[in-house]
């Protein structure tokens, strides 16, 4: 029996190569046919359904057929996911709808200070591979509450490690269904709430049945999609207007051409000074300081996400392990480094045939974003010429034509529109969608089985009832996944306002909340229980207290916590003047609105709320340094351990029932 | 089947040699991540030739990404082969 499925398993895995293979083929004659259906007239609605429902049905229908009722299936894939493979899923499961969407478009407003996020979101991985995860692959744990648990002597350690999963996973996984809600009712003209539903019965289809054995089969042919929709626009893009299909290579030249563009629109007055930011000139959003607290905090985050951690527990050897930390990172690069491209042939697209334009000369392509409200032009939204014309009729002394201050686009619009600046046939616009959906979706697949692991596994096995038999732990498992994700998606359908802020906060929060104690429980045998419980509680409860102190009770912040307004990057002048704003009725106003003059404005030491890490996780090394050096010294047999964790070769130090 | 001392020994031995490779690729992180784009405005002064990038802001985009991606399959490389050594790898 056991040779039986081993041998089965081999094929499975030997077949791999084969099987994806076939799936790429597929998916490319797919998006073929689409095309020729196009050609033929079919409209752009019924191609764009057709797009997401059968992009949808693949991935429900791997979900299916990879349901397990096996605990190390349902938790780790069985550990047998090759390390190419693991690669691909953890690309998937890194790149969200933010990523797909949103970081071309932070580019695009930023320049060069929005690479901040693109330095961030993959140097980490560096951090992974040499400091952390190859050596919790050894370990054998299911999840990194285990890890924390064992090392630091139980339960209490445990509960504090689901604490900061949930808070930095929970806030995630809502802005992943709040992404595939954007999408395909952008695309789908759905009703939003309507396609949060949809987007929530896909999750749960690839998830529900197959735990992480499931989300890594889907998370590998959602990487397939998304990969071929973010490069085939800006591919075609690049060749018609460079004649060479290498987009990250041509861009240099778009981004001369911008600069040159930026000098000739100050000198012929479309734009104020006030008004221009130059593409590549540095610091002019984020003070030298913000710009690199951001690199670390997503850096460091990065390696402290338990979503991420978690998925180089599947593979076969901590060999691979390390080997898979770095397909991820090139797969993961492959988007990244085309992102700045997406950025800077828009960019000269709006300066060159929007800016400086008379109103009536405006391209087309805009004007559906408009409708949209995504695109505005002297104050309205540019939905058509006449709109145009009579919202910059309305400025006084205005010349005709479209300054660069009359111009504001949503940072969504940047990918999305790219196809239709090409001018590209609408197939390609829909594969872009099907695109985005399968970043978020496959993120929010990763976010939610972290979630409902640590509930299922922590909390109900290892601390309410250790006896459970498999069916009933399994049977809990989905359970709690089906609830997350109601949840999840009942919070995301509210919209709530600082949602896209929170993806950034939640990689502070892993930071400050699990980075000191997994490197110190790794690479330091001397430290204690006592020094990691304390430490993070210190460093997690110092970035968090930064967060909601500054975006929630800002003036108590100013009043009691000696904070002062953040500074202007270009000017060094305060943001906001606290006196007069401590002097308005509102100061004191617990949960304010963004709209309130003191929130996200104040801080200590000029640091952006979203970088609170860097207070929190130094913070976190002291206190466990120095309360594990007043306690005495763990067991030699925790030692011992430490050491079989630091050795490759045996077996796992964690043995789990599986049956 | 060797006394414990030895293994003490090798242990010892092999983890110097994995904390010296760890911090070796922690400096050359933090170089890339960060030294080197703190010179980004004279670095932005020169152009790299034929595909015209000011050389400090294709460090960020691109250039330090590249070195990402090489040190990981490098250090996955250097990692093993230090294992190999101590007899700590697993088997192929």
């Amino acid at each position: 029996m056991a040779t039986q499925a081993s041998a089965s398993t081999s094929d499975f895995i030997k077949n791999l190569g084969r099987m994806y293979g076939t799936y790429t083929g597929g998916f490319i004659g797919f998006i073929l046919l689409l095309a020729v259906l196009e050609q033929v007239g079919v409209p752009n609605k019924i191609l764009g359904y057709l797009f997401v429902f059968f992009t949808l049905a693949v991935y429900a229908i791997i979900g299916v057929m990879t349901r397990t009722a096996e605990v190390s299936e349902y938790y780790v894939a069985g550990r047998r996911v090759p390390a190419f493979y693991n690669g691909m899923a953890t690309g998937a499961d890194w790149m969200s709808a933010a990523s797909f969407v949103g970081m071309a478009g932070t580019l695009f407003l930023l320049g060069y200070d929005g690479l901040a996020w693109v330095l961030g979101w993959t140097g980490g991985f560096v951090l992974v591979s040499i400091l952390i995860g190859p050596y919790l692959r050894k370990f054998g744990a299911y999840t990194v509450p285990d890890f924390l648990s064992f090392r630091y002597g139980g339960n209490f350690a445990r509960f504090l490690g689901v604490i900061v999963l949930v808070a930095c996973s929970f806030t995630y996984v809502t802005a992943q269904i709040y992404g595939t809600g954007i999408i395909a009712s952008r695309f789908l003209g759905m009703q939003f709430e309507l396609a949060v539903f949809a987007g929530l019965v896909g999750i749960l289809l690839c998830a529900m049945l197959g735990g992480m054995r499931a989300v890594t089969w889907t998370q590998i042919a959602q990487y397939i999609v998304l990969i071929i929709a973010y490069l085939t626009p800006i591919v075609i893009l690049s060749t018609m207007k460079y004649g060479l299909p290498v987009p990250q290579l041509t861009y240099g030249q778009a981004i001369a051409d911008i600069t040159a563009r930026e000098q000739q629109m100050l000198a012929n007055g479309l734009s104020t000074a006030a008004a221009l930011k130059p593409h590549i000139q540095p610091f002019i959003n984020y003070s030298p300081l913000n710009f690199f607290a951001i690199i670390m905090c997503m850096m460091v985050g990065t390696a402290s996400l338990p979503h991420i951690l978690m998925r180089y527990f599947t593979t076969p050897s901590v060999r691979e392990a390390r080997q898979s930390v770095a397909w991820s990172l090139l797969f993961i690069f492959l988007l990244y480094f085309s992102a700045p491209a997406y950025a800077a042939f828009s960019k000269l697209e709006v300066y060159t045939n929007i800016i400086g334009r008379n109103l009536s000369a405006i391209r087309p392509w805009l004007f559906s974003w408009g409708e949209l409200g995504l695109i505005k032009i002297c104050g309205k939204d540019a939905s058509s010429i006449d709109a145009v014309i009579a919202a910059c009729k309305a400025i006084a002394d205005h010349p005709g034509v479209v300054r660069l201050q009359d111009f504001v686009i949503n940072t969504d619009v940047i990918v999305l529109s790219t196809p239709e600046i090409a001018g590209l046939p609408y197939v390609i616009s829909g594969l872009v969608a099907a695109g985005g959906l399968a970043a978020a979706l496959s993120t929010a697949d990763g976010l939610l089985l972290a979630i409902a692991n640590a509930l299922s596994h922590d909390i109900y096995y290892k601390m309410i009832d250790p006896n459970a038999p498999t069916i009933r732990r399994l049977t809990v498992a989905r359970a709690l996944l089906v609830g997350v994700a109601v949840v999840a998606a009942a919070t995301a359908a509210t919209k709530p306002a600082d949602i896209l802020a929170m993806v950034g906060w939640a990689f502070s929060l892993a930071m400050a909340g699990n980075f000191p104690a997994l490197v110190m429980g790794v690479w330091w045998k001397r430290t204690t229980a006592t020094g990691a419980i304390c430490g993070i509680i210190a460093g997690f409860g110092l970035c968090l207290f930064y967060l909601v102190t500054t975006r929630y009770f800002p003036g108590a912040g100013v009043k009691y916590f000696g904070m002062t307004s953040l500074l202007n990057p270009l000017t060094g002048a305060p943001v906001v003047d606290i006196a007069k704003a401590m002097a308005l009725p509102n100061a004191m106003e617990s949960f304010p609105t963004l709209a309130h003059p003191l929130a996200n404005k104040v801080g200590w030491f000029d640091l952006n709320n979203i970088a609170c890490g860097l207070l929190g996780a130094p913070l976190g090394f002291a206190v466990i340094y120095i309360v594990s050096k007043l306690g005495r010294e763990p067991s030699a047999q925790m030692q011992a351990y430490v050491d079989e964790i630091r050795k490759p070769r045996g077996r796992t130090v964690l043995e789990e029932k599986t049956t | 089947m060797p006394d414990s001392t030895s293994i003490k020994q090798k242990e010892d031995a092999h983890w110097r040699k994995t904390s010296r490779l760890m911090f070796t690729h922690l400096a050359i992180w933090f170089f890339f991540g960060f030294v080197i784009h703190m010179f980004v405005k004279p670095l932005n002064n020169i152009v790299i030739p034929i595909v015209g990038f000011p050389l400090g802001f294709y460090m960020a985009a691109q250039g330090s990404l590249i070195a990402f991606v090489v040190m990981l399959f490098v250090f996955a490389k250097q990692q093993d082969k230090i294992d190999r050594e101590f007899g700590f790898a697993e088997e192929d």
